[in-house]
Protein backbone atom coordinates (compact mmCIF):
# COMPACT_ATOMS: atom_id res chain seq x y z
CA UNK A 1 0.00 0.00 0.00
CA UNK A 2 1.07 3.53 -0.81
CA UNK A 3 1.89 5.68 1.72
CA UNK A 4 -0.15 8.68 2.72
CA UNK A 5 1.08 12.20 1.47
CA UNK A 6 0.00 15.44 2.96
CA UNK A 7 0.54 18.74 1.51
CA UNK A 8 0.14 22.26 3.45
CA UNK A 9 0.82 25.81 2.22
CA UNK A 10 3.72 27.38 3.62
CA UNK A 11 3.29 29.76 6.05
CA UNK A 12 5.29 32.30 4.79
CA UNK A 13 3.15 33.37 1.26
CA UNK A 14 0.38 35.91 0.33
CA UNK A 15 -1.94 34.40 -2.09
CA UNK A 16 -5.19 35.34 -3.71
CA UNK A 17 -7.22 33.28 -6.65
CA UNK A 18 -7.14 36.45 -9.70
CA UNK A 19 -9.65 35.52 -12.27
CA UNK A 20 -9.42 31.58 -11.93
CA UNK A 21 -5.23 31.85 -11.30
CA UNK A 22 -3.53 31.52 -7.91
CA UNK A 23 -0.88 34.19 -7.17
CA UNK A 24 1.01 33.63 -4.50
CA UNK A 25 4.04 35.66 -3.32
CA UNK A 26 6.68 34.64 -0.91
CA UNK A 27 6.84 37.06 1.56
CA UNK A 28 10.48 35.67 2.17
CA UNK A 29 11.76 36.86 -1.20
CA UNK A 30 9.05 38.49 -2.55
CA UNK A 31 9.33 35.77 -5.71
CA UNK A 32 5.73 35.56 -7.47
CA UNK A 33 4.28 32.42 -8.57
CA UNK A 34 1.08 31.99 -10.89
CA UNK A 35 -0.86 28.82 -10.76
CA UNK A 36 -3.72 27.25 -13.37
CA UNK A 37 -6.78 26.23 -12.31
CA UNK A 38 -5.98 22.82 -11.52
CA UNK A 39 -2.57 23.65 -9.43
CA UNK A 40 -4.95 26.12 -7.60
CA UNK A 41 -7.53 23.33 -6.39
CA UNK A 42 -4.59 21.61 -4.83
CA UNK A 43 -3.42 25.03 -3.63
CA UNK A 44 -6.24 25.97 -2.27
CA UNK A 45 -7.24 21.67 -0.60
CA UNK A 46 -3.64 21.84 0.83
CA UNK A 47 -5.17 22.10 4.45
CA UNK A 48 -2.46 19.55 6.13
CA UNK A 49 -4.76 17.28 6.87
CA UNK A 50 -6.89 15.96 3.85
CA UNK A 51 -4.15 13.25 1.76
CA UNK A 52 -2.52 14.51 -1.89
CA UNK A 53 -4.44 11.32 -3.27
CA UNK A 54 -8.42 12.33 -1.56
CA UNK A 55 -7.48 15.51 -2.92
CA UNK A 56 -7.02 14.54 -6.37
CA UNK A 57 -9.71 11.54 -6.16
CA UNK A 58 -12.07 14.15 -4.76
CA UNK A 59 -11.58 17.31 -6.32
CA UNK A 60 -9.37 16.80 -9.55
CA UNK A 61 -11.19 14.19 -10.90
CA UNK A 62 -14.55 14.85 -10.06
CA UNK A 63 -13.93 18.63 -11.72
CA UNK A 64 -11.58 17.91 -14.51
CA UNK A 65 -11.27 15.12 -17.41
CA UNK A 66 -8.57 13.46 -16.70
CA UNK A 67 -7.19 10.03 -16.00
CA UNK A 68 -6.43 9.16 -11.77
CA UNK A 69 -3.35 7.89 -12.16
CA UNK A 70 -2.36 10.78 -14.89
CA UNK A 71 -3.75 13.61 -12.18
CA UNK A 72 -1.89 11.96 -9.18
CA UNK A 73 1.46 12.15 -10.92
CA UNK A 74 1.08 15.40 -11.79
CA UNK A 75 -0.04 16.28 -8.60
CA UNK A 76 3.17 14.78 -6.64
CA UNK A 77 5.10 16.89 -9.43
CA UNK A 78 3.89 20.06 -8.87
CA UNK A 79 3.60 19.58 -4.64
CA UNK A 80 7.49 18.76 -5.27
CA UNK A 81 8.27 21.65 -7.42
CA UNK A 82 6.21 24.12 -4.73
CA UNK A 83 7.88 22.50 -2.02
CA UNK A 84 11.41 23.01 -4.02
CA UNK A 85 10.76 26.44 -3.92
CA UNK A 86 9.87 26.88 -0.54
CA UNK A 87 5.74 27.69 -0.64
CA UNK A 88 4.39 24.20 0.24
CA UNK A 89 5.62 21.62 3.01
CA UNK A 90 5.10 18.04 2.09
CA UNK A 91 5.04 15.16 4.54
CA UNK A 92 4.18 11.50 4.74
CA UNK A 93 2.06 12.54 8.30
CA UNK A 94 -0.34 15.10 8.66
CA UNK A 95 1.05 18.52 9.41
CA UNK A 96 -0.33 20.54 12.24
CA UNK A 97 -1.65 24.16 11.45
CA UNK A 98 1.06 27.17 12.30
CA UNK A 99 0.55 30.62 13.12
CA UNK A 100 0.20 32.32 9.67
CA UNK A 101 3.01 35.35 9.28
CA UNK A 102 0.93 37.34 7.19
CA UNK A 103 -0.51 40.18 9.36
CA UNK A 104 -3.12 41.26 7.08
CA UNK A 105 -4.75 38.50 5.17
CA UNK A 106 -7.40 38.79 3.43
CA UNK B 1 -2.04 73.11 -3.28
CA UNK B 2 1.43 72.91 -3.34
CA UNK B 3 2.71 75.73 -1.07
CA UNK B 4 4.88 78.60 -2.06
CA UNK B 5 8.61 77.62 -0.94
CA UNK B 6 9.44 78.78 2.50
CA UNK B 7 12.24 78.40 4.67
CA UNK B 8 10.99 78.44 9.05
CA UNK B 9 14.47 77.09 10.22
CA UNK B 10 17.50 77.23 8.61
CA UNK B 11 18.78 73.90 9.73
CA UNK B 12 15.12 71.79 8.73
CA UNK B 13 12.90 71.00 5.86
CA UNK B 14 9.76 69.91 5.61
CA UNK B 15 8.83 67.66 2.33
CA UNK B 16 5.43 66.77 2.12
CA UNK B 17 4.52 63.73 -0.64
CA UNK B 18 1.60 62.24 -0.71
CA UNK B 19 -0.33 64.40 1.83
CA UNK B 20 2.41 63.50 4.22
CA UNK B 21 4.75 66.05 5.63
CA UNK B 22 8.25 64.35 7.04
CA UNK B 23 10.38 66.66 8.57
CA UNK B 24 14.50 66.44 7.70
CA UNK B 25 17.02 68.08 9.89
CA UNK B 26 20.30 68.54 9.38
CA UNK B 27 23.02 70.66 10.68
CA UNK B 28 24.30 71.31 7.53
CA UNK B 29 23.50 74.58 5.59
CA UNK B 30 24.77 73.49 2.24
CA UNK B 31 22.87 70.17 2.54
CA UNK B 32 19.44 72.31 3.28
CA UNK B 33 19.82 74.22 0.27
CA UNK B 34 20.15 71.52 -1.86
CA UNK B 35 16.98 69.62 -0.11
CA UNK B 36 14.87 72.91 -0.76
CA UNK B 37 16.27 72.39 -4.74
CA UNK B 38 16.01 68.70 -4.68
CA UNK B 39 12.45 68.98 -3.34
CA UNK B 40 11.15 72.13 -4.56
CA UNK B 41 7.41 72.07 -4.96
CA UNK B 42 7.28 69.38 -2.46
CA UNK B 43 8.22 71.89 0.51
CA UNK B 44 5.59 72.92 3.24
CA UNK B 45 5.08 74.79 5.94
CA UNK B 46 1.58 74.38 6.65
CA UNK B 47 1.16 71.12 8.45
CA UNK B 48 3.28 69.54 11.52
CA UNK B 49 4.72 66.31 10.30
CA UNK B 50 4.15 63.66 12.58
CA UNK B 51 7.40 62.04 11.35
CA UNK B 52 11.02 63.28 11.44
CA UNK B 53 13.95 62.21 10.63
CA UNK B 54 17.49 63.91 12.29
CA UNK B 55 20.73 63.56 9.43
CA UNK B 56 23.82 62.91 10.44
CA UNK B 57 26.19 63.61 7.69
CA UNK B 58 29.39 61.72 7.01
CA UNK B 59 32.81 62.59 5.12
CA UNK B 60 32.28 62.17 1.26
CA UNK B 61 32.39 58.30 0.03
CA UNK B 62 31.05 55.99 -2.75
CA UNK B 63 27.25 56.73 -3.42
CA UNK B 64 25.71 53.52 -4.93
CA UNK B 65 21.99 54.28 -6.02
CA UNK B 66 21.62 51.32 -7.74
CA UNK B 67 22.93 48.84 -4.95
CA UNK B 68 20.13 46.61 -3.12
CA UNK B 69 18.69 48.17 0.14
CA UNK B 70 17.85 45.99 2.95
CA UNK B 71 15.37 46.72 5.00
CA UNK B 72 13.95 44.68 8.11
CA UNK B 73 12.06 45.33 11.44
CA UNK B 74 13.74 44.38 14.74
CA UNK B 75 10.74 44.85 17.10
CA UNK B 76 9.12 48.30 16.43
CA UNK B 77 12.21 50.07 14.76
CA UNK B 78 12.73 49.89 11.19
CA UNK B 79 16.46 49.80 9.88
CA UNK B 80 17.19 50.80 5.91
CA UNK B 81 20.76 49.76 4.80
CA UNK B 82 22.34 50.98 1.70
CA UNK B 83 26.36 51.21 1.21
CA UNK B 84 25.44 54.74 1.22
CA UNK B 85 23.83 55.35 4.02
CA UNK B 86 22.09 53.77 7.32
CA UNK B 87 18.89 54.84 8.73
CA UNK B 88 17.01 53.94 11.69
CA UNK B 89 13.07 54.72 12.11
CA UNK B 90 10.28 54.09 15.02
CA UNK B 91 6.79 54.82 13.18
CA UNK B 92 4.90 54.68 16.39
CA UNK B 93 7.46 57.64 18.00
CA UNK B 94 7.53 59.18 14.91
CA UNK B 95 11.39 59.31 15.00
CA UNK B 96 14.00 58.21 12.72
CA UNK B 97 17.93 59.31 12.13
CA UNK B 98 19.89 58.40 8.89
CA UNK B 99 23.77 58.68 8.71
CA UNK B 100 24.67 59.94 4.81
CA UNK B 101 26.61 61.31 2.94
CA UNK B 102 25.58 65.01 1.30
CA UNK B 103 23.84 63.97 -1.56
CA UNK B 104 20.17 64.03 -2.66
CA UNK B 105 20.04 60.04 -3.38
CA UNK B 106 20.43 58.82 -0.25
CA UNK B 107 17.64 60.59 1.32
CA UNK B 108 15.35 60.28 -1.46
CA UNK B 109 15.71 56.59 -1.26
CA UNK B 110 15.16 56.86 2.61
CA UNK B 111 11.77 59.09 1.72
CA UNK B 112 10.33 55.80 -1.01
CA UNK B 113 11.01 53.37 1.77
CA UNK B 114 9.47 55.06 4.28
CA UNK B 115 6.51 56.32 2.40
CA UNK B 116 5.96 52.40 0.89
CA UNK B 117 6.03 51.20 4.09
CA UNK B 118 3.20 54.00 5.30
CA UNK B 119 1.15 53.50 2.52
CA UNK B 120 0.66 49.54 3.13
CA UNK B 121 -1.25 50.29 6.15
CA UNK B 122 -3.85 51.71 4.15
CA UNK B 123 -4.08 49.46 1.02
CA UNK B 124 -1.50 52.34 -1.36
CA UNK B 125 1.99 51.43 -2.75
CA UNK B 126 4.17 52.91 -4.97
CA UNK B 127 4.69 51.60 -8.52
CA UNK B 128 7.33 51.84 -11.30
CA UNK B 129 5.36 54.40 -13.61
CA UNK B 130 5.02 57.45 -14.73
CA UNK B 131 1.68 59.42 -13.96
CA UNK B 132 0.09 62.18 -15.23
CA UNK B 133 -2.94 63.59 -14.89
CA UNK B 134 -5.36 65.14 -17.65
CA UNK B 135 -9.13 66.25 -17.10
CA UNK B 136 -8.57 65.78 -13.96
CA UNK B 137 -8.09 62.75 -14.07
CA UNK B 138 -4.87 60.62 -13.19
CA UNK B 139 -3.28 57.62 -15.95
CA UNK B 140 -0.71 55.70 -14.82
CA UNK B 141 2.02 54.50 -17.28
CA UNK B 142 3.41 51.15 -15.98
CA UNK B 143 6.81 49.59 -16.76
CA UNK B 144 10.18 48.47 -16.20
CA UNK B 145 13.53 50.67 -17.23
CA UNK B 146 13.22 50.95 -21.06
CA UNK B 147 9.31 50.43 -21.33
CA UNK B 148 8.81 53.90 -22.35
CA UNK B 149 7.67 55.85 -18.88
CA UNK B 150 9.80 59.27 -19.77
CA UNK B 151 9.01 58.34 -23.69
CA UNK B 152 5.41 58.88 -23.05
CA UNK B 153 5.77 61.80 -20.30
CA UNK B 154 8.33 64.05 -22.67
CA UNK B 155 5.48 62.95 -25.40
CA UNK B 156 2.33 64.07 -23.31
CA UNK B 157 0.71 67.50 -25.11
CA UNK B 158 0.71 70.97 -23.23
CA UNK B 159 -3.31 70.02 -21.70
CA UNK B 160 -1.38 67.28 -19.50
CA UNK B 161 0.34 68.09 -16.17
CA UNK B 162 2.85 65.32 -15.46
CA UNK B 163 2.72 63.53 -11.96
CA UNK B 164 6.31 61.98 -12.34
CA UNK B 165 7.90 60.36 -14.54
CA UNK B 166 9.27 57.09 -12.73
CA UNK B 167 7.66 56.35 -9.21
CA UNK B 168 3.92 56.66 -9.04
CA UNK B 169 2.26 57.64 -5.14
CA UNK B 170 -1.22 55.58 -5.01
CA UNK B 171 -3.63 56.24 -2.40
CA UNK B 172 -6.56 54.46 -1.25
CA UNK B 173 -8.89 56.66 0.40
CA UNK B 174 -12.74 55.56 0.89
CA UNK B 175 -12.08 52.90 -1.51
CA UNK B 176 -11.23 55.04 -4.17
CA UNK B 177 -7.86 55.65 -5.77
CA UNK B 178 -5.61 58.27 -6.33
CA UNK B 179 -2.89 59.11 -7.88
CA UNK B 180 -0.30 61.89 -6.24
CA UNK B 181 2.57 63.78 -7.66
CA UNK B 182 6.21 62.77 -6.50
CA UNK B 183 8.98 64.37 -6.80
CA UNK B 184 10.69 60.77 -7.97
CA UNK B 185 12.38 61.58 -10.97
CA UNK B 186 13.30 59.32 -13.55
CA UNK B 187 15.37 60.01 -17.18
CA UNK B 188 13.46 63.48 -17.41
CA UNK B 189 15.06 64.45 -14.52
CA UNK B 190 11.50 66.60 -13.49
CA UNK B 191 10.21 66.42 -10.58
CA UNK B 192 6.59 66.04 -10.82
CA UNK B 193 3.87 68.74 -10.23
CA UNK B 194 2.41 68.32 -6.13
CA UNK B 195 -1.11 67.48 -7.09
CA UNK B 196 -3.39 64.42 -6.59
CA UNK B 197 -6.22 63.25 -8.76
CA UNK B 198 -8.61 60.28 -9.19
CA UNK B 199 -6.84 57.30 -10.74
CA UNK B 200 -8.61 56.82 -14.43
CA UNK B 201 -6.80 53.95 -15.69
CA UNK B 202 -3.31 52.05 -15.54
CA UNK B 203 -1.24 51.31 -19.05
CA UNK B 204 1.11 48.85 -18.94
CA UNK B 205 3.49 50.20 -21.59
CA UNK B 206 5.12 48.84 -24.63
CA UNK B 207 6.61 50.00 -27.64
CA UNK B 208 5.54 49.03 -30.84
CA UNK B 209 4.65 49.78 -34.39
CA UNK B 210 1.47 51.40 -33.92
CA UNK B 211 -1.12 52.41 -31.31
CA UNK B 212 -3.22 50.16 -30.21
CA UNK B 213 -4.85 49.29 -26.25
CA UNK B 214 -5.51 45.90 -25.68
CA UNK B 215 -7.74 44.45 -22.34
CA UNK B 216 -5.97 42.35 -19.94
CA UNK B 217 -7.74 39.86 -17.46
CA UNK B 218 -6.92 40.78 -13.38
CA UNK B 219 -4.78 37.96 -13.20
CA UNK B 220 -2.11 39.63 -15.84
CA UNK B 221 -2.65 42.87 -14.43
CA UNK B 222 -1.99 42.08 -11.12
CA UNK B 223 0.95 39.67 -12.22
CA UNK B 224 2.38 42.67 -14.30
CA UNK B 225 1.96 45.24 -11.75
CA UNK B 226 3.46 43.08 -8.79
CA UNK B 227 6.49 43.14 -11.05
CA UNK B 228 6.68 47.04 -10.70
CA UNK B 229 5.52 47.22 -7.36
CA UNK B 230 8.17 48.75 -5.40
CA UNK B 231 8.71 45.81 -2.32
CA UNK B 232 11.65 47.24 0.03
CA UNK B 233 11.04 45.36 3.30
CA UNK B 234 12.25 41.47 4.35
CA UNK B 235 9.21 41.72 6.60
CA UNK B 236 6.88 39.15 5.68
CA UNK B 237 3.58 41.22 6.99
CA UNK B 238 4.77 44.28 4.70
CA UNK B 239 5.70 42.13 1.46
CA UNK B 240 1.64 40.61 2.48
CA UNK B 241 0.28 43.99 2.86
CA UNK B 242 1.75 45.57 0.04
CA UNK B 243 0.82 42.15 -2.43
CA UNK B 244 -2.59 42.51 -0.96
CA UNK B 245 -3.02 45.80 -1.91
CA UNK B 246 -2.21 45.48 -5.89
CA UNK B 247 -4.43 42.80 -5.86
CA UNK B 248 -7.63 44.80 -4.70
CA UNK B 249 -6.18 47.53 -6.84
CA UNK B 250 -6.51 45.71 -10.32
CA UNK B 251 -10.06 44.62 -9.26
CA UNK B 252 -10.92 48.00 -9.04
CA UNK B 253 -8.76 49.82 -11.63
CA UNK B 254 -8.66 49.50 -15.15
CA UNK B 255 -5.55 48.00 -15.76
CA UNK B 256 -4.62 47.83 -20.36
CA UNK B 257 -1.53 47.31 -22.13
CA UNK B 258 -0.84 50.36 -24.09
CA UNK B 259 1.78 49.65 -27.00
CA UNK B 260 2.62 53.21 -28.92
CA UNK B 261 4.66 53.95 -31.38
CA UNK B 262 7.19 56.91 -29.81
CA UNK B 263 5.29 60.25 -31.04
CA UNK B 264 2.70 62.51 -29.68
CA UNK B 265 -0.46 61.05 -31.36
CA UNK B 266 -0.34 58.14 -28.67
CA UNK B 267 -1.86 60.94 -26.22
CA UNK B 268 -5.21 60.76 -28.17
CA UNK B 269 -5.99 57.50 -27.20
CA UNK B 270 -5.65 58.70 -23.46
CA UNK B 271 -8.24 60.82 -22.40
Amino acid sequence: MTEKRYVARDTHVASRLMGGEMMIMSTRDSTLFTLNGVASVIWEAADGKTPLDEIVSEQICKEYDVAPEQAMMDAETLVEQLAGHGIMIVSDQQIAPRENSEVNPK
Amino acid sequence: MPDTLTVTEASQVVVEIGGLPIRLRVDDAGFIDLLHKRYEGFVTTSREPQFEFQIEVTPPGLIEPDEDVRVHRNSENWFFDRGDFHAEWNPTSGQGKVRQTVNPYSIDCVLRIVHTLLLARTGGFLLHAASAMRNGRAFLFSGVSGAGKTTISRLAPPDVTLLTDEISYVVKESGEYFGFGTPFAGELARVGENLRAPIAEVFLLAQGPANKIEPLDTAEAAHALLRNTLFFAEDPGMVNSVFQSVCDFVRKVSVRRLTFVPNAEVWELIR
